[in-house]
């Protein structure tokens, strides 16, 4: 076999070795998607509640509640972005570290210092790299986070918002969440959302029973809230972890469909020029023959 | 008439459907809730919520924390575990 055939086929087998991974992890992204997608159906009753909840109390009752009360003046925030821990799912880690830039731009432009808390080992390199501080870091469940995941990153973010701000440096007035929505299948939008303080009236999702009851409050409305806000927190977290995990199957998939795709148009145009390799090595073989019967030939003609 | 219930829960809805009574504990004791209740926030502590459906088979769950609303015959129990 000539050297050229022996290159091609070997580009050939290593392009094939990675289709077939690359084949796989778009089929394990594919069942995970609709598992990630029912996780986050699941979770909702309990959101809506929550939320229907927490729009009662904060609308019923004249209770000022420090997490509900914007800072009259914050001096920091805190911004939580969702990324993967794994690549190879194209830009979605990016476009959630980017939005988080950017809405660390708009942040600091209102005169506010920043202060980073990150989940997934995407972000955290990115940080790491550039030798930012970072306050809080959480990897390891970015494809399949729990409810107790939530919780731990709720409640460091519910610590450092209780803290004083204007003695404590790890205080903050605002914090701020940045994940990849999840919206269907091929579109995922890495979007910036205020957690803290709330903003309690929620233009787009518009409450469908009509009035709200005047409820009673059991103890009275300002335990409620203290009970109800932190809960509310890791709800809104958890959620959007959720959507975040569903997205970056999504985009897990879609990057290995083009990857799988590509192996296959190398193999196709690797055949042809191994075709052609070996079609030029016969071709030369037979001239080769040819030439040596013909210089025998003669050869023997002339020595008669 | 029937109160319709639902017991959610973060990862799930666990139980809902149509109930004749609904009990459970909250920070200032027992609650018993009948169809017609006046619209009510509670926060629940550890503890049991029974919920005894129409067709006379009662539920028990044992709920760590949590809330209960109760809004035109509508009762909506979050909690964070249930068992």
């Amino acid at each position: 076999m000539g050297a050229q055939l022996r290159i091609y086929r070997r580009r050939m087998r290593s392009v094939k070795a990675t289709k077939k991974i690359t084949k796989a992890m778009e089929l394990i992204s594919a069942s995970r998607i609709v598992k990630a997608q029912q996780r986050v159906a699941a979770s909702t009753p309990y959101a809506n509640e929550l939320t229907r909840a927490v729009t009662a109390v904060a609308t019923y009752s004249s209770t000022n509640h420090p997490l509900t009360t914007p800072h009259e003046n914050p001096k920091r925030a805190a911004i939580l972005i969702i990324s993967a821990d794994r690549g190879m799912a194209g830009a979605y880690s990016n476009n959630a570290i980017k939005e988080g830039e950017q809405l660390a731009a708009m942040v600091r432009e209102r005169g506010l210092q920043t202060t980073s808390y990150l989940v997934g080992r995407k972000a955290v390199n990115y940080y790491k790299f550039r030798n930012r501080d970072i306050a809080g870091s959480w990897t390891g469940f970015s494809d399949n986070p729990t409810y107790a995941n939530a919780k731990e990153v709720a409640d460091s973010l519910i610590t450092a918002f209780l803290a004083d701000s204007s003695q404590d440096v790890t205080g903050v007035d605002e914090i701020h969440i940045v994940f990849t929505e999840f919206k269907s299948m091929l579109t995922q939008n890495a979007m910036a959302k205020r957690m803290l303080p709330l903003e309690v009236v929620e233009s787009d999702s518009p409450v469908a029973t009509g009035l709200l009851p005047m409820y009673e409050f059991e103890p009275n409305a300002g335990d409620v809230l203290n009970a109800l806000l932190p809960r509310f927190i890791e709800a809104r977290i958890f959620n959007a972890m959720l959507q975040s995990a569903a997205s970056e199957h999504a985009a897990r998939r879609r990057a290995m469909k083009s990857a799988t795709d590509n192996a296959d148009d190398l193999i196709k145009s690797l055949t042809r020029l191994a075709n052609a390799a070996r079609q030029a090595e016969i071709t030369q073989e037979i001239s080769e023959i040819v030439g040596g019967a013909d210089a025998l030939a003669s050869a023997s003609a002339g020595s008669e | 008439m029937a109160l319709n219930v639902e017991l959610v829960s973060p990862t799930q809805q666990v139980w809902s459907g149509q109930a004749v009574m609904v009990s459970a504990r909250t920070t200032d004791g027992d609650l018993g809730i009948l169809p017609g209740h006046t619209p009510l926030f509670g926060v629940l502590v550890d503890g049991a919520v029974s919920i005894k459906g129409v067709d006379g088979t009662t539920k028990e769950f044992n709920v760590q924390g949590g809330f209960l609303s109760v809004s035109n015959n509508r009762v909506s129990i979050l909690t964070e575990s249930v068992n």
